[in-house]
């Protein structure tokens, strides 16, 4: 009888193929994953059936956290050389006579975090390099009627910007009639559509309940 | 590809050419990769926040003089957002004599419920309508089942008319949640407004009421 001859070494697959394969997915994956910067404070959004994505460019972001503090935010635009952030912080930085520098400008540019001081701070808030300096003077954008800063804000971006969309994240358990003075403030700017940032969660009205 | 080719060294002679080829194991590299492609497309696929749209009304100038619009008492249904995640509402006008708010809250059988009650025709449409498309018979495509569904609540003219307001110490999650009772129900037309001292009245008045009745529910 023939014996029939069994290989001594195990089979090898090779896995050259695959590696190839994966290293297109990953490469793929990393460079369609949109970088998120740091939030400069914690914020826990209400949940909310709403299915509507988020939109990535031509936003502005009023956020309110927990402690009341008002933060804004805005990109830079679909396209990298619209460069809408610097300026605006320049035209900000006019109407308070304060002038920022290239560097500034850049650097504001680049940092994609959120407005948390006052616009007199914000000239020590970008140099500083130490991130418990940069928390100490995170006071929070003014909206009190001597100081409307978060008000500059927004008209200075919708000038800049026209197709920006106004969006609030809001902390669920910030106390309503900040809310209401953030929308006020936007309204007075002739801002009448608002995105409310939120998680999703289900839910169902069921059959019986309709029957009732 | 991967084999690394070992040259033979014919340099002096001296040193012995090696035999077979030396193969890296390619397989950690791929148990790395494949670990980090679910990664990354996990976190593309969840990490997107979701946005709820609301449109207020444009706000009426000091110096215009603009009648606010004008609508029929019978319809209307009040929601005061209340301390405590809790809701009040009353129907019609108010009065502080007569008006007594009813308290609830944000559960599914909460102010869904009493919105349901005042609300069953139009909803009854928009979920008919809906299910007649997810069964064929109407033929619609999809982005226009949106503006559908909106031109069936423009022409609703039997559901109640909502006006929300927030008493002071109403958290942000109740205006989102009320918000989103809206549409949930399917409610076609309702407006954000301030709310009036009466209200304000009313809202401490049930306050007292429920603070009152607590303790004495308690200890039986």
């Amino acid at each position: 009888m023939p014996k029939i001859k069994l290989g001594h070494k195990s089979p090898r697959i090779d896995m050259t193929p695959m590696v190839d394969l994966f290293t297109l997915l990953l490469t793929f994956f990393i460079l369609t994953a949109t970088f998120r910067p740091q939030e400069s404070a914690p914020v826990d959004t209400p949940f909310s059936v709403s299915e509507k994505p988020m939109m990535d460019a031509n936003v502005m972001t009023v956020l309110i956290a927990k402690d009341n503090r008002i933060f804004f935010n805005v990109d830079n635009g679909p396209d990298t050389i619209l460069k809408f952030r610097p300026k605006i912080l320049t035209e900000m930085g006019k109407r308070y006579n304060i002038e920022f520098t290239e560097d500034e400008l850049r650097l504001f540019e680049k940092t994609g975090t959120a407005v948390g001081v006052p616009i007199q701070d914000m000239k020590k808030y970008l140099a500083s390099k130490d991130s418990d300096e940069k928390i100490a003077l995170e006071k929070g954008v003014p909206i009190d009627s001597t100081d409307n800063q978060l008000a500059l804000w927004i008209l200075f971006t919708r000038q800049v910007n026209p197709a920006a969309d106004a969006m609030i994240k809001g902390d669920a358990d910030v106390e309503f009639p900040v809310v209401r003075k953030v929308l006020d403030i936007l309204q007075d700017k002739n801002v009448n559509r608002f995105n409310l940032i939120t998680n999703l969660r289900a839910a169902e009205v069921t059959e019986e309940q309709i029957a009732e | 590809m991967a084999d690394v080719q070992v040259q033979e060294q014919s340099k002096g002679g001296k040193k012995k050419p090696k035999k077979g080829d030396a193969r890296v194991d390619m397989t950690p590299m791929v148990d790395l990769m494949s670990l980090l492609i679910t990664f990354f497309m996990l976190t593309a696929a969840f990490s997107k926040p979701k946005v709820m749209e609301i449109v207020l009304p444009e706000k009426i100038k000091k110096n215009e003089k603009v009648e606010p619009p004008k609508i029929a008492d019978s319809r209307t249904l009040n929601i005061i957002l209340g301390p405590n995640d809790k809701v009040y509402w009353y129907p019609g006008k108010a009065d502080p004599e007569v008006t007594v708010l009813q308290e609830t809250d944000f559960s599914a059988t909460g102010i869904r419920q009493v919105l349901l009650d005042r609300n069953r025709a139009l909803f009854r449409k928009i979920d008919q309508f809906e299910k007649d498309v997810i069964a064929g018979k109407i033929n619609i495509k999809q982005d226009s089942m949106r503006s559908a569904i909106s031109q069936l609540k423009k022409d609703d003219d039997t559901g109640p008319i909502v006006l929300i307001k927030a008493y002071k110490t109403a958290k942000y999650k109740n205006f989102v949640d009320i918000i989103d009772e809206m549409s949930i129900v399917g409610i076609a037309r309702y407006i954000f407004t301030d709310i009036d001292w009466i209200e304000e009245k009313l809202v401490v008045d049930a306050i007292g009421r429920s603070a009152a009745t607590t303790p004495s529910g308690s200890a039986q």
